[in-house]
């Protein structure tokens, strides 16, 4: 939690400020009671009603002293309290978008939502307590114990005593109700994450009739977060009443003794009223300090949460001054391939196995590279290399002949044109999603990656176009939009690397073989990673990679692996037996009809306008 | 609707009417006895005069007492607490349960349509904000109105004339905490507006970091996150520090209010109307008087937070269910897969026509293979047959009943539905798997996994069908959860089947496995295809074309071919463009 006090700076002078102010007026509390005791003493005792009217005045200028100092303090720590958590928030958000996909893997987007909204609002709210009356009530205390010692210093060591054993009983209580806080936060990170499930898997659960299930379900878990609240609540509840016994042992104490003394005549009856009165000071801080030290202890959970995120660093590494070069969007200079896999190896964190094993391989720009394979033989995490989602645990990956590690991450992943497996929009228009690789884009540009992806067509017919609004996660696109507009998206601002990671699968074949012709016609001839199950829209590839199980079994062209790769071979086979069954001559591929453009002008014949 | 939300509360309060009771009884007590302990020590101190003049006897009477009255007063102020926290936790955890239950019975229009970071932001941070306030409330507002009335009580027995003064001048306290708790509410309001708005974009953005990322928008996002982060910033303040000043306000009151019982109580004992003890006793009351009062008003503060969460929390709450079913409801039973779709019209928004005069029959195990552009409205078919949306007008009979007229779950029971969209619930493989047939035996489960060809990568998980899968699966690859998706239906076996172009990502080699299998599952179902797959549909019973959401041609393939239509001319082109 305290490293996290660094995003103090800028707020350093309202973090002094307001606790100073908060002294300043609790200063004036203390004189309270030496006035009173005056008024007693002098203004009863002597019967002057001259004396009395001025102290009690005196009380009201206090009053309204401490009031100024109080509003000063309020507004300093709300400053800072409030302006340090948006810190901390902009602060963690960006870490988060640092964070590599193994680090996101391993901390789970639930969680870090709670970091950023819970948790930062547990912090704001600890942040602003503790600057008001952190200081504030220890102050009080231990001032009340000193004026007291300026009275009577044996009826203070009353106050000596007194002090720490309601210090024992705060803090004991306090550090038993840590763990069971962070149960109670556990609990409710659970609830979340099952709440969440139901909005996002509420199709299926309905389908299944699950909706009492569910209902079962929640109750069970919100029950178990109801029964750690209470217990946890159950320690706290012990603070006040304890609090209470001991400082009214310490009064009848404190009485008692003063009874004595005032009686050998050391001390007059107004100053014994004066040391209750100071005693009965220490009560109320107290209750409020308890009551605060259980919010800053929630608010300390939650910081430590929130510091954990930030220690967690992105498990890329890089140089201490990457060597800025542009990867150029053509061919590169003497001959050098534009990718090349060196005995490229990957093994996910914690895992026991190779995921990709001593890949090598070259590409060159203009060329279509396919990848082939069984699921979960690898190829998603082959093409998650070149962009450094994740980086090779061995061997290397290069792209016109410099290792991926030596270029800053922006400038390798902004000259990567990436259609992701999932396709998912962001909530603005057409035109801010469209805009995503290149923010200056002009119309004309979207227009013709729109064209590149068969996607023109249904653009033009939204009443807006471009600035048609795209819901959270372009909920309101079919899935084949969405897919067709992920591929524009990747299109914009001409990348000399495209990557479609399985992304073409909701594309018909036509599409598919226009978006290929399309992709020939490019100016920057991009080097074209292609990942697919299906061997007809790979078959036309320059180059098609064969994996399986982690190993690239095969790579050649279509015809040379049908006589060489049995993986391959039997990958086609299976594709293509129904046809053959068929007897229906020459081996047919079997076209993918979803995504048939019935309407329209466009002609499929003619391919694609380019 | 703030009078309506505290309606509400009410009424979830009204089920713990005895331990409110109770909570009142104690509190009342252990009031009484923190009142009582100062009189105890005044009456002490009257004792203490001057050197020579203490009563020692009656002294210790006094103090004895005090420590009695006090430590029953804390025994019942625990009591109290823990009744309080009962009360709140469980006031709570049926709000949380009732807003779960709500999320099972609205409709997808109303799912679909809103941000689920919102409605999670109002489920979660909203109740329990809610909760704090309410807790608060609780411990603070009983006491504190019982201390004020037990305070007044026992100083117009100890002295009317000064009891005056501090009942005059205390209700300023009260005003001004009202005023600006009334000030305050919009301030909350707004903060938690803008905290739900905040929510929403966080949701967005983290959830889909990977996408962020692989297009270097961390910056861009940055950005759009610091625009609600600084807008958040600026009304927060405003709340927190307007919401602030009740504190320091009533404490100016109510240290006037001291400094004036200080005067006229030293005026009453210069002529003997009240003795030193009973000043110092007026003077700790006048403390212990105006503190409920600083108390409430803190209370109000924070009640008008917990309201305004509390009422955003209703509005969730109020928003309109499905429609009930009807009582007379009838139990789909046998069925075998007769479907009839009459003169259907439907549309997600009454501007943009979809669906018109969708007519369709279709017999017990005839498979359907629906296939269209884009946006034709297969995905809106799905969500119709399965009652997620109900027809505009129209109706959808099931071996000849009206499915508005039966039970949803009846209705969905007979549907076996494989989405586009995996989607895996935490939990094992294994849950997973059962989730449509909960007795199912390990054997019925595992025969299912094989024939979706699920069960070779099953026991090559480190634990096998009790792998844990967090939300939604993400350790496994889109093709293996796609396998589970199928199990899941293999194992329960329905009628009738819809399947959202379900195949798309399973991997090649075993792709053809599965369709065997679901064509063995198929066999004797009606089932209804979104289809990709050219095999899928040439072996359909029935193609429907779907364009502009009318079938505008239905009938087998070698039918359609030869009726030389919109069917042909495109399968022509498909295959043209293929080759």
């Amino acid at each position: 939690m305290f490293k996290l006090l660094r995003f103090m700076k800028g707020y350093r002078k309202q973090a002094l400020l307001a606790p100073l102010f908060k002294l300043l007026e609790a200063l004036l509390e203390l004189l309270v009671p030496l006035v009173v005791a005056a008024i007693i003493d002098k203004g009863i005792g002597g019967s002057s009603k001259g004396y009395t009217i001025r102290m009690s005045l005196l009380l009201v200028l206090f009053a309204m002293i401490g009031l100024g100092f109080s509003v000063l303090a309020q507004y300093f720590s709300a400053k800072t309290a409030v302006g340090f958590t948006a810190k901390v928030r902009h602060s963690l958000f960006a870490h988060i978008q640092s964070l590599s996909y193994t680090e996101l893997d391993r901390l789970g987007t639930s969680t870090l939502i709670t970091r950023l909204t819970n948790d930062m609002n547990q912090i704001q709210n600890g942040v602003n307590l503790t600057l008001r009356l952190f200081l504030r009530s220890p102050f009080i205390v231990f001032g009340a114990m000193i004026m007291a010692f300026t009275i009577d210093t044996k009826s203070a060591m009353i106050f000596v005593l007194v002090i720490p054993v309601l210090s024992v009983v705060v803090f004991g209580i306090m550090l038993i109700s840590i763990p069971l806080y962070r149960r109670v936060q556990l609990r409710l990170d659970r609830v979340l994450s099952l709440t969440r499930q139901n909005l996002t898997g509420v199709r299926v659960l309905r389908a299944f009739c699950k909706e009492e299930e569910q209902k079962a379900l929640f109750a069970q878990k919100n029950g178990a977060l109801m029964k750690d609240q209470k217990r946890s609540a159950k320690i706290s509840a012990l603070m006040n009443p304890l609090t209470y016994i001991i400082i009214n042992a310490g009064i009848i104490a404190l009485i008692y003794s003063g009874a004595l003394r005032v009686d050998k005549g050391i001390l007059t009856q107004g100053a014994v009223v004066a040391l209750y009165n100071y005693m009965s000071q220490i009560l109320v801080e107290l209750v409020k300090l308890a009551n605060l030290i259980i919010n800053i202890t929630k608010s300390i959970a939650c910081g430590n949460r929130v510091q954990a995120v930030f220690e967690t660093t992105s498990s890329l590494t890089f140089d201490e001054i990457p060597a800025i070069r542009e990867i150029p969007v053509k061919a590169c200079k003497n001959g050098v391939p534009y990718v090349e896999f060196d005995h490229a190896t990957l093994r996910y964190q914690n895992a026991a196995d190779d995921m990709l094993h001593d890949l090598c391989f070259t590409a060159r720009s203009g060329e279509i590279i396919g990848v082939i394979g069984g699921t979960g033989s690898g190829k998603s995490s082959l093409v998650n290399l070149i962009p450094r989602f994740y980086d090779v645990t061995g061997g290397s990956v290069r792209i016109c002949g410099n290792d991926v590690r030596e270029y800053p991450l922006t400038t390798l992943r902004e000259s990567i044109g990436i259609v992701p497996q999932k396709a998912v929009l962001f909530a603005g228009t057409i035109r801010s999603n469209l805009r995503f690789r290149k923010s200056d884009a002009t119309d004309e540009e979207l227009w013709t990656a729109l064209r590149l992806a068969q996607a023109e067509e249904f653009v033009r017919k939204l009443p807006d176009g471009l600035d048609a609004p795209v819901s959270q996660g372009g909920k309101n696109f079919s899935g084949g939009q969405r897919q067709r507009l992920t591929i524009a998206r990747a299109l914009v601002g001409n990348p000399g690397l495209l990557i479609l990671d399985d992304s073409a699968s909701a594309l018909d074949y036509a599409t598919d073989a226009a978006l290929r012709r399309a992709l020939a016609t490019l100016p920057q001839k991009p080097c074209c990673f292609i990942v697919s199950q299906r061997t007809a829209s790979l078959m036309h590839a320059d180059k098609i990679l064969v994996m399986d199980d982690g190993v690239l079994v095969g790579q050649g062209t279509h015809e040379e692996l049908l006589q060489t790769c049995v993986v391959y071979k039997e990958i086609y086979d299976s594709q293509f037996k129904k046809e053959k069954k068929a007897a229906s001559g020459s081996p047919q591929p079997e076209p993918d009809l979803d995504d048939w453009d019935v309407g329209g002008e466009f002609d499929r014949k003619e391919g694609i306008r380019v | 609707m703030k009078k309506g939300t505290w309606k509400r509360v009410l009424t979830y309060l009204g089920k713990y009417r005895i331990f409110l009771f109770l909570s009142l009884v104690f509190a009342a007590a252990s009031v009484a006895c923190t009142l009582y302990v100062p009189i105890l020590i005044g009456r002490g101190i009257d004792q203490i005069i001057a050197a020579g003049e203490v009563n020692f006897d009656a002294l210790k009477n006094y103090l004895l007492s005090a420590a009695i009255v006090v430590g029953v007063g804390a025994l019942v102020q625990w009591i109290m607490t823990t009744i309080n926290n009962k009360i709140t936790y469980e006031v709570v955890g049926d709000i949380r349960r009732d807003a779960m239950n709500h999320i099972q019975e609205l409709p997808l229009s109303y799912l679909d349509s809103h941000a689920y970071g919102d409605i999670v932001s109002r489920i979660i941070a909203d109740v329990d904000q809610f909760a704090d306030g309410l807790l608060m409330g609780f411990t603070n507002l009983f006491t504190g109105v019982i201390t004020i009335l037990g305070t007044l009580a026992f100083m117009v027995y100890l002295n009317a004339g000064i009891t005056l003064v501090v009942v005059l001048l205390t209700p300023l306290s009260l005003f001004v905490a009202k005023f600006i708790a009334s000030h305050t509410y919009s301030f909350f309001k707004k903060q938690s507006a803008t905290r739900g708005e905040q929510t929403a974009v966080i949701e967005e953005i983290i959830g889909n970091q990977r996408i962020i990322q692989a297009f270097s928008q961390e910056d861009e996002s940055l950005e759009q996150f610091d625009e609600i982060n600084e807008r958040l910033e600026a009304c927060s303040l405003q709340a927190t520090f307007y919401s602030s000043l009740t504190n320091p306000c009533t404490r100016f009151v109510n240290s006037t209010v001291y400094a004036a019982v200080a005067l006229t109580g030293a005026f009453a004992a210069m002529t003997g109307a009240i003795t030193v003890g009973g000043l110092s006793c007026f003077l700790s009351y006048a403390g212990q008087y105006a503190k409920p009062f600083n108390e409430i008003s803190g209370v109000i503060t924070e009640l008008q937070n917990a309201l305004a969460c509390a009422a955003r929390m209703f509005e969730f709450l109020d928003s309109e269910p499905q429609p009930e079913e009807p009582a007379d409801a009838y139990t789909l039973q046998d069925v075998k897969g007769n479907v009839s779709i009459n003169d259907v019209c439907f549309s997600y928004t009454p501007e943009r026509k979809l669906i018109e005069h969708l007519n369709l029959q279709v017999n017990a195990g005839q498979r359907i293979a629906i296939v269209g552009p884009t946006g034709c409205g297969k995905t809106t078919l799905i969500n119709l047959l399965m009652r997620f949306y109900d027809t505009v007008s129209g109706s959808i009979l099931v071996e000849g009943q009206e499915i508005r007229r039966v039970t949803r779950a009846s209705l969905r029971q007979n549907y076996g539905m494989v989405l586009q969209e995996t989607w895996l619930m935490e939990g094992t493989i294994r849950q997973n798997l059962i989730m449509g047939k909960p007795n199912a035996t390990r054997e019925e489960m595992i025969a299912a996994a094989k024939a979706a060809h699920a069960h070779s990568f099953i026991t090559r998980l480190p634990n096998g069908y009790d792998t844990m899968l967090t939300e939604n699966g993400d350790e496994l690859s889109q093709g293996q959860k796609q396998l589970l998706c199928i199990a899941r239906v293999m194992l329960r076996k329905p009628p009738m089947l819809i399947l959202d172009e379900a195949t798309s990502s399973i991997d090649t080699r075993t792709e053809l496995k599965v369709q065997d299998a679901f064509a063995r599952l198929m066999e004797g179902r009606t089932s209804f295809v979104v289809a990709h797959r050219l095999s899928t549909i040439c072996d359909a019973d029935r193609i429907l074309v779907m364009k502009d959401g009318n079938i505008i041609e239905q009938g087998t393939h070698t039918e359609l071919l030869e009726a030389d239509g919109f069917y042909a001319h495109l399968y022509e082109s498909q295959f043209a463009a293929t080759m």
